[in-house]
């Protein structure tokens, strides 16, 4: 594995062993120092375009506790906004002798540019570009859930929301996939992209029908805006035909959980009283996002072949 | 003095020779130098009449830094063409007279390539104030084409009004098909495609929309509606059908929806990325077959060259459009000839003679006869090339077939006698 840039580059058995890789993780770190050696002397650049404050600590939290040095490389304003480009930022970055850069950016396909434009020869983890991939949000969702109901293989989950502007979508679904889960992603035809019966995943309009087999939920984050372009009609309809209400979490069975990538938009896509309930494992997932990309930054940058130490 | 050119075959037909004497061929057969004469080896070389683009970017003024009249002409004069007519999207627009006029004095006094100015529908390409229509017409340059082209005539009372006006001069309007409404932010072609890349999506449908509206509009008004860059299996259907009426439109395809598919954007090098999009391989296919069959006039080349910067950053902040000058006859043999769905006469209508004839340029797309414009250009469709950007004659390197090999090389170009591309030989 060169970069991280999309689920649909990884294999099966890379995803497993990332997987596998991120429990061995909470094991050497479940102990008063939590901290491991092995990047000492590498170094991690936190390159954010776009403001996100958990997913950059949460990559900060990952590198520092692999003994990595961190920079956070604030660039707000790509060359969209008239700011520095994104191949006058990557040169100042490989001048500098960034050994990995984190990055997250609006636009679709900017990790892939950073990693294949010849710009920097340092590894590059795709941190959310734009309506693409997320690709360590899905190796989080997917290590929650391998906890909670161990392998994948014939498990059920049920995405819900705006599917068509969600990297998080994206990358669940392929990653979901590829660990032998069945998908259904829910949402209103609107939110649907064009081709997703192309995707491999069911794809249903109605929540309630699908929720009594899922053993997993995954509530996507819907902005309200998109209420503006059309997509769907008030906040009020979409939260009453696609939200997450305690009356729909009772349709759940006894063993499924409910996840969300954050940040919650409480009362819109699901309610308080979901959130908080013991089903919600939402709070568990943001533990998961550092052991998950402790697990990355570890086999990109310090696995067999690169000269790092064996944690 | 004049100049014999020896063993051409014209429009890939029986080798001849002809003589060029001043501005003219004066004469066409089996013929032998005259003592002095200046001779021109063509054997093995296909002549058709100099080829004609309806669809040029030459971004003079005002982009001087991606390509200027001389910089463009010379490109198109290395494609084999001997007349462009150049877009309006410069800046200043080009919806006045004396934007025109500079535009086609520029290019009079470089000598590469005749340039017909194409002027603004309407005012700053605004979309909402008829442009000094007549004015272009009577001007100088002598403004035929009309077109907001990177721009939609969006609506539907003005773009009636423009065809009914242009009516006086016999103008036609190039109208660039895209329903604004339905393409906000668009990126690539939509389909499973743009799904996955996370591109926001392109649907054909706004292509075919405005082209179903504008060709009932121009049928309804009985005037002339030129559709710019077919790029969708639907919208060569929709055209197919209104030919069939006998309605008066008119069609270009660009060579890039000739050869090139939206696989390309996987790769999200914006050098692949234009407007309208790279479309599928059946998309493809059916602007070939509407080519093929006379469906789709003309190649025009939508040639839009762009500075590096505007290409070497992210897909989404990058410029539309790919150079195209220099490729177009090679991609044309390559996606037509060679397939065999269209011979040298085919080629020579496509892109000389239907694109003169709906540009209404006198002098040009006149067949290989005695008395004739010497305006015609050799090329070479044998040999095979690996497509680079050295020794372009473009300020710009936005080239898609870099890497590519494709077939057939222009040998030498000749505009009204003078030679504007090539080699001696």
């Amino acid at each position: 594995m060169q970069h991280l840039l999309s689920v649909v580059d990884l294999t099966a058995p890379e995803a497993v062993t990332l997987l596998d890789t991120a429990e061995e993780m909470a094991r050497l770190t479940d102990r008063a120092i939590k901290k491991l050696p092995t990047l000492r002397g590498r170094t991690v650049v936190n390159l954010f375009f776009e403001d996100s404050t958990r997913t950059r600590t949460s990559f900060e939290l990952a590198a520092k506790r692999l003994s990595a040095d961190v920079i956070n490389f604030s660039a707000k304003g790509s060359s969209l906004s008239k700011g520095e480009s994104l191949k006058d930022t990557a040169l100042t970055l490989e001048a500098m002798g960034a050994d990995a850069i984190v990055v997250r950016h609006p636009a679709s396909g900017a990790a892939h540019r950073l990693a294949h434009a010849g710009w920097v020869s340092a590894r590059v983890v795709n941190a959310g570009d734009g309506t693409h991939e997320h690709p360590t949000q899905a190796l989080l969702d997917a290590f929650t859930m391998r906890r909670h109901l161990g392998e994948l293989t014939g498990r059920r989950v049920v995405i819900v929301g705006d599917v068509l502007h969600s990297r998080v979508a994206r990358s669940n679904v392929h990653l979901l996939h590829l660990l032998g889960a069945e998908v259904t992603v829910v949402g209103p035809p609107t939110l649907m992209p064009v081709g997703v019966e192309s995707w491999p995943c069911r794809v249903s309009y109605d929540v309630d029908a699908e929720l009594a087999k899922a053993d997993a939920v995954t509530m996507l984050r819907v902005q309200t805006e998109r209420m503006a372009a059309s997509y769907f009609p008030s906040t009020r309809e979409y939260a009453r035909r696609y939200g997450l209400d305690a009356r729909r979490l009772g349709m759940l069975g006894e063993h499924a959980i409910v996840l969300h990538p954050g940040p919650m938009n409480r009362g819109m896509e699901i309610t308080a009283d979901v959130a908080d309930s013991d089903r919600a494992v939402i709070v568990e997932q943001v533990g998961n996002g550092v052991l998950v990309r402790m697990a990355v930054l570890y086999l990109l940058l310090g696995g067999a072949g690169t000269g790092g130490q064996a944690p | 003095m004049s100049t014999l050119v020896t063993g051409l075959a014209p429009l890939g037909g029986q080798p001849t020779d002809l003589r060029i004497d001043g501005d003219l061929l004066v004469e066409i057969g089996a013929l032998s130098a005259k003592p002095g004469e200046r001779v021109f080896d063509a054997d093995g070389l296909v002549a058709l009449p100099g080829l004609v683009d309806l669809h040029t970017h030459l971004r003079e003024p005002g982009r001087e830094d991606a390509e200027t009249v001389l910089s463009g002409t010379r490109a198109a004069a290395a494609g084999g063409f001997t007349a462009a007519h150049a877009m309006a999207n410069t800046d200043p627009v080009a919806d006045t007279a004396g934007v025109v006029e500079q535009v086609w004095r520029l290019a009079r006094e470089a000598g590469y390539c005749d340039v017909a100015p194409v002027g603004a529908v309407t005012v700053g390409l605004a979309g909402e104030q008829l442009a000094e229509l007549g004015a272009m017409a009577d001007s100088a340059a002598r403004v035929r084409v009309f077109s907001d082209d990177g721009h939609c005539v969006a609506d539907a009372s003005l773009m009636r009004r423009a065809l009914e006006y242009v009516k006086a001069f016999d103008g036609v309007i190039a109208q660039h098909a895209q329903e604004p409404s339905l393409t906000v932010g668009a990126q690539m072609n939509e389909g499973a495609l743009s799904g996955l890349l996370g591109l926001p999506g392109w649907p054909a449908a706004a292509e075919e929309a405005i082209i179903a509206r504008d060709m009932l509009l121009a049928a309804h008004v009985r005037s002339r509606v030129h559709v710019c860059h077919v790029s969708t299996a639907g919208s060569v259907d929709l055209i197919r059908w209104a030919k069939a009426r006998g309605w008066p439109v008119t069609a270009e395809a660009t060579p890039h929806h000739l050869l090139l598919t939206e696989d390309l954007a996987t790769t999200y090098d914006p050098v692949y990325k234009v407007n309208p999009p790279l479309r599928s391989a059946e998309d493809v296919e059916a602007v070939r077959a509407g080519l093929a069959d006379g469906t789709i006039d003309v190649v025009a080349t939508d040639h839009a060259p762009h500075p590096v910067e505007s290409k070497d950053c992210e897909w989404a902040s990058a410029a539309f459009g790919m150079l195209g000058l220099e490729t177009a006859l090679s991609v044309v043999q390559h996606a037509m000839v060679d397939t065999g769905r269209l011979d040298w006469a085919g080629v020579a209508d496509r892109m000389s003679v239907a694109p003169a004839r709906i540009g209404r340029l006198d002098g040009h797309g006149r067949p290989l006869r005695a008395g004739e414009p010497a305006t015609f250009v050799l090329a070479d469709p044998t040999v095979r090339r690996t497509v680079s950007t050295a020794g372009s004659a473009s300020k710009s390197r936005n080239n898609p077939y870099v890497g590519r090999e494709l077939p057939g090389a222009v040998v030498a170009t000749f505009l009204r006698g003078r030679q504007t591309f090539g080699a001696h030989r």
